[in-house]
């Protein structure tokens, strides 16, 4: 295991986000939060980056574990350009050439030195996704990170973190049932706050693309009451 | 940068513009300076012009004006580097803030007279308008400053928590970039102050080379004409200090922004 929740309990005023909430991740793979927007899904990735503490309870990780966030806003610095926003996170000799080649994995090589504010929604989002892949680590939290990404390139992206996940987790929070089923190994559906597991969906690979399969899962979340998006 | 789009004919057209306005209003100068008809009262540009050419002929001038700005440019100085120090202080720690936000208030509701006077019963004259600079800054500073971390962005500074930054990362590259916008607007507004106010107190203190005391031996002799040409003096000094410190701030903004 390599992230251990533990009961946790957190409010916010009179809000309680999670209440004896508790969670097994895996080291590896692709574990994906589904629900609306509003349901506590950007708390829990708060309290597993370490930016929130839970009030009580424990968020347990394996000794030197590394986490890295691609957020819901793209979060970058607005006064340096897209190469030198990817270059903060690398602590090394080469960060330059670094920061170029995972924007190139996003298809962003050409805007390296553009001011995020000369790029579009999307463009940011992808930058910062380089960044969060830049950084590294064990456990990749993406919290809606495909906002604003066109399909094509959203094709790129996905192909990208299916590779990433191999050796490291990824922690996907999304609320549109085709991302999920295209990446994660594990679906957690999840409504709230407070946040409750209400259904667990294993997706193994050699049924991904089985449209029986994924046709009865997408039923599994268009069932579930939490699933009120509207695309 | 922007300039370089605008044809040449516009910038002819434009730099036409702005003379026939400097003509409309010199034009009505001189025929207020013609209505009155009494140089004791109000001086024509004509003259004010050339008593300031007259002037600035003599090594006195020259001394008067760059001891009047070495005075209140000491206290403009002195009250950026307290007031962001104290800025800093207060965002650490929420006494600091408490203790000193009663004192601003006060120092920004007193009049600048008021200081002034009470200076020159503590001060010798000479401090007094480095005291006043000082005062007329330090809150606008400190204020400003302290505004600009407390809005620095709760969302980057957890970006860089997650990535890890270091102090130095952290310092440079989130908190100076979103206090720049405050500081540079503090200063801005606090240079020009920190000018008119430092005259006032020369001119109510009198020092030895000073423009106030220049100000007010000419008004103590009549001397009309040459309460406008310092009066000149001030207002060129005070478009002076604020381009000229603008452009600093644009050059070490430049130069941070480079990289490391």
């Amino acid at each position: 295991m390599s992230i251990l929740i533990d009961s946790i309990t957190k409010s916010f005023g009179e809000e309680t986000v999670f209440e004896d909430f508790s969670a097994q991740l895996p080291d590896r793979g692709c574990v994906c939060f589904f629900g609306p927007s509003g349901s506590g899904k950007t708390t829990l990735f708060n309290i597993l980056a370490g930016i929130v503490a839970p009030d009580s309870g424990t968020v347990a990780f394996t000794a030197g574990t590394k986490v890295s966030f691609a957020f819901q806003e793209d979060r970058l610095l607005p006064w340096v350009s897209a190469a030198e926003n990817v270059e903060q996170v690398l602590f090394c000799e080469g960060a330059r050439s670094q920061a170029l080649h995972w924007l190139g994995r996003v298809g962003m090589a050409e805007a390296a030195d553009k001011l995020p504010g000369e790029l579009s929604g999307g463009m940011r989002q992808r930058v910062a996704l380089a960044r969060a892949l830049a950084y590294g680590g064990d456990v990749l939290l993406l919290d809606e990170p495909f906002r604003g990404i066109d399909a094509r390139m959203k094709e790129r992206v996905f192909d990208l973190l299916e590779g990433e996940k191999k050796d490291r987790l990824i922690v996907l929070v999304t609320h549109y049932p085709e991302e999920a089923l295209r990446l994660a190994d594990t679906i957690r559906v999840i409504s709230g706050p407070p946040v409750r597991i209400t259904d667990t969906i294993n997706i193994p690979d050699h049924k991904r693309r089985d449209p029986v399969f994924t046709g009865s899962v997408l039923a599994r979340l268009g069932a579930s009451p939490s699933s009120v998006c509207e695309e | 940068m922007m300039r370089s789009i605008t044809s040449r004919d516009d910038r002819f057209r434009n730099v036409l513009r702005k003379a026939l306005i400097a003509a409309i209003w010199l034009l009505l100068w001189y025929a207020l300076y013609a209505v009155v008809g009494q140089e004791i009262l109000f001086v024509s540009p004509v003259r004010m012009f050339t008593r300031l050419f007259e002037l600035a002929g003599q090594g006195a001038f020259w001394v008067s004006t760059l001891a009047s700005l070495f005075r209140i440019v000491l206290g403009f100085l002195l009250a950026v580097a307290l007031g962001v120090a104290v800025a800093v202080l207060a965002t650490v720690s929420a006494f600091v803030h408490d203790l000193f936000y009663p004192v601003i208030r006060v120092i920004r509701a007193t009049p600048v007279a008021s200081f002034i006077i009470l200076a020159l019963i503590w001060l010798s004259e000479g401090t007094v308008p480095v005291f006043t600079a000082f005062l007329m800054v330090f809150p606008i500073v400190w204020e400003n400053v302290f505004k600009g971390i407390q809005n620095t962005s709760r969302k980057l500074l957890d970006m860089a928590k997650v990535f890890r930054f270091t102090r130095v990362q952290k310092l440079k590259r989130i908190y100076i970039p979103s206090v720049m916008p405050y500081f540079v607007a503090a200063c801005n507004i606090g240079i020009g102050l920190a000018w008119k106010a430092g005259i006032a107190a020369e001119v109510l203190g009198i020092p030895k080379n000073s423009i106030g005391k220049e100000l007010y031996s000419a008004k103590i002799y009549l001397e009309t004409p040459d309460v406008f040409a310092w009066t000149a003096v001030v207002i060129l000094l005070s478009f002076a200090l604020e381009k000229g410190f603008l452009q600093l701030l644009r050059k070490a903004g430049q130069k941070y922004n480079a990289g490391d």
